[in-house]
């Protein structure tokens, strides 16, 4: 049996790759977009500030993005390395999506951003626009492909299992593609991005405002900036909201968890704002609750109810129950598949061969599955509720700080004072971490809450690993934290000195610290 | 749609092109790395080699990324098995793919004489690494890889890293880096002129007659490596399964395509006839066309493999019917389709946009323009 200890050495692996992974991917996303502001602007314009502003801030993009690309590479692979069982069983789905990003995205956003940056002098300026326009559709592109096949493990649609190949195939390529998670997810996350951007623009311009340096260049890119921050901070709230509506549809118990709602409540359920959360008793001893809001949320309507975690183990316990009938006739088909009593009790039972499967994580053999053993597995479908709770809160109340912050920023601008308030200027910079830690923090809602799959109701998370050593685990992981957190400091100490040198980095001779003129080069 | 046997056969041509036009593009990249410490001599002549790939070496490196995709997408069971089973041969190609990205983005923002010289050598170890294991890793397949399967299809591998460097597996490392390295070597006297060049020519000639040697050396040295062969019926239509075939092992297996069908001889030909033109135009200064030979050379060297191999992919040593092959290892009939359009219809696109940014950025690398673009250059 697959020890536990790799399970949970492989899960760390994953989600700390991922999550280095994420600390460039949202900048990227969002900067690419201001880039192509900024660079229509000067185009239609033709004022040079406006090229600057480019270069500048697409220096610093290009910082992030080297990054970016190397934590992106591992992702690429860390599937067959480390979930062998998993990229088996589902690659005939998941696969497809992740080969498309490669031919249609990936080629366009690395091709398109050497000619951003080595065109400047070859390219007409229109030529030169469309560049930094196919690029940010390349990282976008990219986005969108990466999220429907992660939405696909969230909700599993268009694919079967067959027993001849043991494996999950595709039945409905375009149920995969539209499927109504990924695109949630998908305007969710780059959203989230654009306000990433958005705040990393609006922060750093701040600072050289406070110091009243450079100020013509700073006072544009915080408009541009506020403006793009709101749009886009209005839209991962309003769209925060429609993947909840989603995650609501396929998986209630992500919500329960996340909602803290141990008992299903008569619709429309109230919103826990805080709770104080009793795992053991499975129960919240104390919470402030706001009514009617879950029930909108979660069902977008007064009458449906919400099922709470009880009702949703009592289910689980039915579908492990009827999933063991599952295992046990695919094994039996596995060894003759004419045997047609077998073939005729997995058709029966099908749809719950993930629910049996969880069994595995306890017995080889399902059938000797104990009470008390089923009762675990029960146990299991249902996340830890703490962590969820308040990640889910964490994300939810920094969007809307930041909504605070650039409704602000946005007003003043439209004021044409927005050098003059000290305390927003300030309040800017505080806020520059704010975006990172919403966008990590719903990663771990919408993975940890998926848990204990990889392939929500499909396919369990323990089942999906590499046969690897213990030993071998432990190697690799301190190898990807070390090197990562190297190379994460050498990239925060380039990002916080160009940033800190300003455009004046450009060599153009129109900006503050020019001092630093031939001391320091490259794009 | 195409019928199944049919694109069971595509895809093991289309895996065959993106792994050819991965060592094609990636492939220069990767030699200028490892040419780099070794042609250019003070800090302006490095970015004179390192700006000759610097707007290219992203869109380049994607053929890796999509090789995996495409592998995961079409070969599932490769994916799986190979990459789990080559688990540290594999983070060894990732981990010194670290140093490109970073190498070459952040090394001339600073100036600092050490700072530049240690990301040189992070360039080095990202271009001369991953052929090395490539090679190894071919080297290994044409051997067999000892893993099984249980009856969930659960693979496990039971050899260990070390196992991996054996002396035939280290020779086919020796040719692949050898290939690759002449392959940047024509691309980097193509882009250079005076001193760098020269010495691109002289270690691209070397290059050139290592892989020609070593190359003849490890087909001699296969013939008698016992090969693998399916002992049972072949259905192409079949549903994959891997556990559904009898295969044994036997001396000259791997030489039992080309008697079948002679015309594969041309491969191996390939493979030799174009690295020594490719030498050859290079010292004449026809640097392009010695670009192309080179090319060339790599579809001979790579189609070598894949025919000697066919219809193989990962053979096993230990559990000889959970051989990979082309028939059993492949997505289903669905997936085989909807990814062959895809290709179609994006491989053109991006063959393009390539050409176009290579166009834009034609002509010698100069050390005056590394001058003039101090700021913009890398
Ligand atoms: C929401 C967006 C998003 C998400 C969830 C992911 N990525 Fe990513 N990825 C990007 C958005 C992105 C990007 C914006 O396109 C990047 C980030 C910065 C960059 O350089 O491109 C990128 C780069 C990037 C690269 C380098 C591409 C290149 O050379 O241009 C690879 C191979 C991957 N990613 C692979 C993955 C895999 C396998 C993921 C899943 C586990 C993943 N990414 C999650
Ligand atoms: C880049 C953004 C992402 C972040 C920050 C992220 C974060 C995480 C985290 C925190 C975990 C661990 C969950 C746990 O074990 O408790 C995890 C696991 C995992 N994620 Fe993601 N994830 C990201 C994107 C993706 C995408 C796009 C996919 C698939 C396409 C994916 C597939 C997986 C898999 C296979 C696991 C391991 C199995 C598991 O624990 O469920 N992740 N990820
Ligand atoms: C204010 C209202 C917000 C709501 C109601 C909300 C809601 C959600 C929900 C329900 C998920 C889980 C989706 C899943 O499990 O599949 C999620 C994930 C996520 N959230 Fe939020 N969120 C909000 C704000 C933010 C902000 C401000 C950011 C970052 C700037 C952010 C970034 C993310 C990211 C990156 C994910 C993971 C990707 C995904 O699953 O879509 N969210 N959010």
């Amino acid at each position: 049996m697959i020890s536990e200890q790799l399970v949970d050495l492989s899960r760390l692996q994953f989600a700390a790759t991922a999550l280095y992974h994420f600390l460039f991917v949202p900048l990227t996303l969002g900067m690419v977009w201001l880039l192509v502001i900024m660079e229509s602007v000067y185009v239609m314009t033709g004022n040079v500030v406006w090229k600057d502003m480019t270069r500048f801030w697409g220096k610093l993009f290009g910082i992030n993005f080297a990054l970016g690309v190397t934590t992106g590479i591992t992702l690429e692979f860390q599937f067959g390395t480390n979930w062998a069982y998993y990229s088996h069983y589902v690659g005939d789905i998941f696969g497809a999506p992740l080969a498309i990003e490669g031919l249609m995205a990936f080629f366009l956003e690395s091709t398109m951003i050497g000619l951003f940056f080595f065109g400047w002098d070859r390219l007409s300026k229109p030529k030169h626009l469309l560049v930094t326009i196919l690029m940010a559709l390349g990282t976008n592109l990219s986005a969108l492909w990466i999220l429907i096949a992660n939405g696909w493990m969230q909700n599993p649609m268009g694919a079967e299992f067959s027993f001849d190949t043991m494996r999950m195939e595709m039945t409905d390529f375009w149920a995969v593609l539209f499927n109504p998670d990924a695109q949630a997810k998908f305007v969710h996350t780059v959203s989230a991005g654009y306000v990433t951007g958005a705040m990393f623009v609006l922060s750093i311009s701040s600072y050289y405002l406070l110091r009243g340096r450079d100020v013509e260049f700073a006072k544009r890119s915080f408009r541009v900036a506020a403006a793009f921050g709101l749009a886009s901070v209005l839209s991962v709230i309003v769209l925060g909201d429609e993947s909840g509506y989603t995650v609501g549809e396929a998986q209630q118990t992500k919500m329960a968890a996340i909602e803290a709602m141990w008992e299903t409540e008569p619709a429309p359920a109230s919103f826990n704002l805080v709770a104080g959360i009793n795992e053991q008793a499975q129960k919240n001893d104390w919470s402030i609750e706001i009514p009617y809001v879950m029930g909108l949320i979660g069902t977008r309507s007064v009458t449906k109810t919400i099922p709470g975690i009880a009702e949703i183990k009592a289910k689980n316990r039915e579908r492990i129950e009827s999933g063991i009938h599952a295992v046990t006739a695919l094994e039996a088909l596995r060894k003759d598949r004419n045997d047609a009593a077998a073939r005729a009790l997995f058709e029966a039972h099908k749809a719950d061969l993930g629910f049996g499967l969880l069994l595995r994580k306890y017995v080889t053999d399902v059938r000797q599955a104990t009470p008390e053993i089923i009762q675990r597995a029960v146990d299991d479908t249902v996340p830890r509720v703490t962590p969820m709770f308040w990640s889910f809160r964490i994300m939810v109340g920094l969007g809307f700080l930041m909504l605070a912050l650039f409704g602000t920023a946005f007003w003043c601008t439209l004021k044409l004072e927005c050098g003059k308030r000290p305390w927003l200027l300030k309040w800017a910079l505080v806020m520059l971490p704010a975006p990172w830690i919403a966008c990590e923090l719903g990663w771990f809602v919408a993975e940890y809450g998926r848990q204990p799959w990889t392939i929500y109701g499909v396919l369990p998370t323990h089942l999906s690993v590499s046969t690897l050593s213990v030993t071998s685990l432990y190697g690799s992981l301190a190898g990807f934290v070390g090197f990562y957190t190297l190379l994460l400091i050498v990239e925060m100490y380039l990002m916080v000195k160009f940033a800190k040198m300003g455009p004046g980095s450009l060599g153009t001779g129109r900006y503050t610290n020019e001092a630093h003129h031939g001391a320091t080069a490259a794009a | 749609m195409l019928d199944y046997p049919t694109l069971k056969i595509i895809w093991w041509l289309l895996v065959g092109v993106l792994l050819v036009g991965f060592a094609i593009m990636d492939g220069h990249d990767m030699g200028v790395g490892t040419l780099l410490p070794f042609v250019g001599k003070g800090d302006t002549e490095r970015r004179v080699v390192i700006n000759t790939v610097g707007p290219h070496w992203d869109g380049n490196q994607v053929w890796f990324i999509t090789g995996g995709g495409a592998i995961f997408a079409a070969w599932p069971l490769v994916y799986a098995t190979a990459f789990s089973g080559f688990y540290w041969a594999m983070l060894a190609v990732l981990w010194a793919l670290f140093f490109r990205p970073v190498g070459f983005d952040y090394r001339s923002k600073i100036h600092n004489a050490t700072w530049r010289a240690t990301w040189d050598w992070g360039l080095f170890v990202g271009g001369f690494i991953p052929p090395v294991i490539f090679g190894v890793a071919f080297g290994n397949l044409l051997q067999g890889v000892p893993f099984q399967f249980d009856e969930y299809l659960i693979s496990t591998y039971t050899g260990s890293f070390w196992a991996l460097l054996n002396p035939y597996a280290l020779l086919a490392g020796v040719v692949s880096s050898a290939m690759i390295t002449l392959q940047g070597a024509t691309y980097l006297a193509h882009r250079t002129e005076g001193a760098i060049q020269a010495r691109t020519i002289r270690a691209g000639t070397i290059a050139g007659i290592v892989m020609v040697v070593a190359f003849i050396a490890a087909g001699f040295w296969l013939q008698s490596i016992p090969g693998y062969r399916i002992s049972s019926v072949v259905d192409p239509a079949a549903l994959p399964n891997p556990m559904s075939k009898t295969v044994v092992r036997e001396a000259g297996a791997w030489m039992a395509n080309y008697g079948r069908q002679p015309l594969l001889w041309l491969l191996p030909a390939l493979g030799v006839v174009g690295a020594l033109a490719a030498v050859v135009l290079m010292r004449a200064r026809r640097t392009l066309s010695a670009f192309v030979a080179s090319s060339l050379a790599i579809v001979g060297v790579i189609g070598t493999a894949g025919a000697s191999m066919f219809p193989f992919v990962m053979p096993s040593s230990t559990q000889l019917a959970a051989s990979l092959t082309v028939w059993d290892s492949v997505s289903s009939h669905l997936t085989l389709a909807i990814m062959f359009y895809a290709t179609l219809i994006f491989m053109p696109i991006i063959i393009l946009y390539t050409g176009w940014a290579y166009r834009v950025m034609r002509g010698k690398v100069t050390e005056q323009q590394i001058r003039d673009n101090e700021h913009v250059a890398y």
